[in-house]
């Protein structure tokens, strides 16, 4: 083909919107993230790395229950996505279309006004446990709002369809051959499980853990609605002091300490992986 | 072949899952019409339709929504038009800087909701510009872009170049070609990038909590309310937004099995 200057051309308006609105502004949030002053008095650029250790060893104990939290929901996402997708992709028949919609049901209804409903459901007076405690099947003092299940199941239920579906779309292309032939050489279930399907299924698993683990870990909603003071999450310091206190230093240096975390982990969890598996998921 | 024991227990297992993502809705749906009398709506106190009745009668609920609604469609255009572009360009053509493209889109698309909105202020901040609707729509359309991106990508990677070149064997111009040949066989994917970018733009609260200036949006008028009790016409827009979207969904994947007929 010649080489022509089509692609520029059509490309040139999304590059500059990339370009100005989103490494524009992280260059931005590195060079606040050093500053130091007030909103009175101005923010001054001096390159005081203080602004990383003080706001890291004032906020350790929520970024490290951030990424804990992340953590523990991803992998209950995971336990319990894991077998949905299988059913589907292998079990699903005609149906497969249908059950997919029924998961995705739930995105016809804003985020917010779902995680508020969840809360709705597990308040202490609420459908579920005021009719439990009416028939004396739990203590009166028994509650989950405001506690740490209720913020991690939070996060499970709002983020395990992105979990179900990039499994599924992993077994979903599957050639069930391969697993005829992995019995055909006497292969147990589990066997041909744990030695076929899984290993084929890993870009999905992958993909699933990326998009779950990082807006999990990261996302302020579920903590704010369903936690209580105990379970405050780094995604509400860093709205706090950018939007309560103004204090861009502090939030832009926790900002970063955030996505810097989220890219070691990444990192670490793609070499574990093998790259192959990340460029694929990122090709995706 | 008998079913074994273990896929009927996957099989009920794959149910309870979705009724257990679906449960929250049915909540919402049904609360929505609980003759509530105090401020909290967490225990049912009776059947009413009053709620439908005084739909918009909530101060500042109405503005929300129409100011979400707004900046939806302003968004999805602009990420539609933008995205479009750069998909037929990565999909199509080898170029000088296709690689960096990719990762850029990939950035978009990876980089936490928190970060964005928080370096998207850092940004608004340093350059002094004024916080509002036009804030939000340039993050709402950053945010959607990459989607559009991929959707449009998958449809152009596909696309029998033959097509092209035969509309311009018989005579069409570069633009005709495009308007009467390209558009219409990647429409599908960029239907389908409009309709995420829509729906991305409506339901977003974290980016947009940090760019709003004193703008209201509907999910942020209803975080805002939390503590002071929600009221039911909340429950009532979210019901009407559900059934809509389902039935467009339905209507879509309907169309779509009778075209492939």
């Amino acid at each position: 083909m010649k080489r022509s200057r089509a692609p520029y051309w059509l490309a040139l308006p999304g590059w500059l919107w990339l370009a100005i609105f989103l490494v524009v502004p992280i260059a931005a949030m590195a060079s606040v993230s050093l500053t130091t002053g007030n909103l009175i008095d101005g923010f001054a650029q001096t390159l005081s790395v203080s602004n990383y250790s003080d706001a890291i060893a004032k906020y350790s104990t929520q970024l490290v229950r951030s990424l804990v939290y992340g953590g523990v929901a991803t992998l209950l996402m995971l336990i319990l996505g894991y077998p949905v997708a299988y059913w589907i992709a292998f079990k699903g028949g005609h149906r497969k279309s249908m059950f997919l919609f029924l998961l995705l049901l739930p995105f016809f209804v804003s985020f917010v006004l779902r995680t508020i409903s969840w809360g709705f459901l597990l308040a202490d007076d609420g459908i579920l446990f005021g009719t439990l405690k009416g028939w004396g099947l739990l203590p009166e003092d028994f509650h989950v709002l405001a506690t740490t299940v209720a913020v991690i199941g939070g996060l499970v239920y709002n983020f395990l369809p992105f979990m179900i579906l990039p499994i599924y779309v992993a077994l979903e292309r599957v050639d069930p051959r391969v697993i005829e032939a992995a019995y055909d050489l006497y292969a147990s279930r589990f066997d041909a499980f744990r030695r076929v399907v899984l290993p084929l299924s890993l870009p999905g698993v992958f993909a699933g853990v990326l998009m779950t683990f990082v807006p999990a870990s990261a996302d302020p909603v579920n903590a704010a609605v369903l936690g209580g003071t105990g379970n405050t999450m780094i995604g509400n310091i860093i709205q706090t002091e950018y939007l309560v206190n103004s204090n861009y230093p502090t939030a832009s240096a926790l900002s970063f300490t955030l996505m810097a975390v989220l890219l070691v982990g990444i990192f670490i969890y793609a070499r574990a992986l093998g790259t192959e598996n990340v460029m694929e998921a990122a090709a995706r | 072949m008998r079913t074994r024991f273990g896929d009927r227990l996957l099989y009920l297992y794959t149910w309870l899952i979705i009724l257990w993502l679906a449960s929250p809705i049915a909540v919402m749906i049904m609360f929505g019409f609980n003759d509530k009398k105090s401020k909290s709506n967490t225990s049912w106190q009776g059947f009413t339709l009053k709620w439908y009745q005084q739909l918009f009668e909530i101060d500042g609920l109405t503005e929300a929504l129409i100011n979400s609604i707004v900046i939806a469609v302003a968004s999805t255009i602009l990420a539609t038009v933008l995205g479009t572009l750069l998909g037929l360009a990565v999909g199509r053509y080898r170029f000088r800087g296709k690689g960096f493209t990719n990762f850029l889109i990939f950035a978009a698309i990876s980089t936490p909701e928190l970060v964005m909105g928080a370096s998207l202020l850092s940004l608004f901040v340093s350059a002094n510009a004024p916080r509002g609707h036009l804030t939000i729509i340039v993050a709402h359309t950053l945010f959607s872009l990459a989607f559009v991106v991929v959707t449009v990508r998958a449809r152009v990677v596909v696309l029998d170049p033959s097509l092209e070149e035969a509309a311009r064997d018989l005579g069409a111009s570069t633009w005709d070609t495009f308007r009467l040949v390209t558009l219409p066989s990647i429409m599908p994917g960029v239907a389908a990038g409009a309709m995420l970018a829509f729906a991305l733009s409506i339901d977003d609260y974290v980016v947009t909590s940090f760019v709003n200036g004193s703008t209201q949006t509907f999910p942020l008028w209803i975080i805002g309310s939390v503590k002071v009790g929600i009221p039911a016409q909340v429950n009532v827009m979210g019901t009407l937004i559900f059934a809509l979207g389902a039935l467009v969904a339905i209507a879509n994947s309907v169309s779509a099995r009778r075209r492939a007929r």
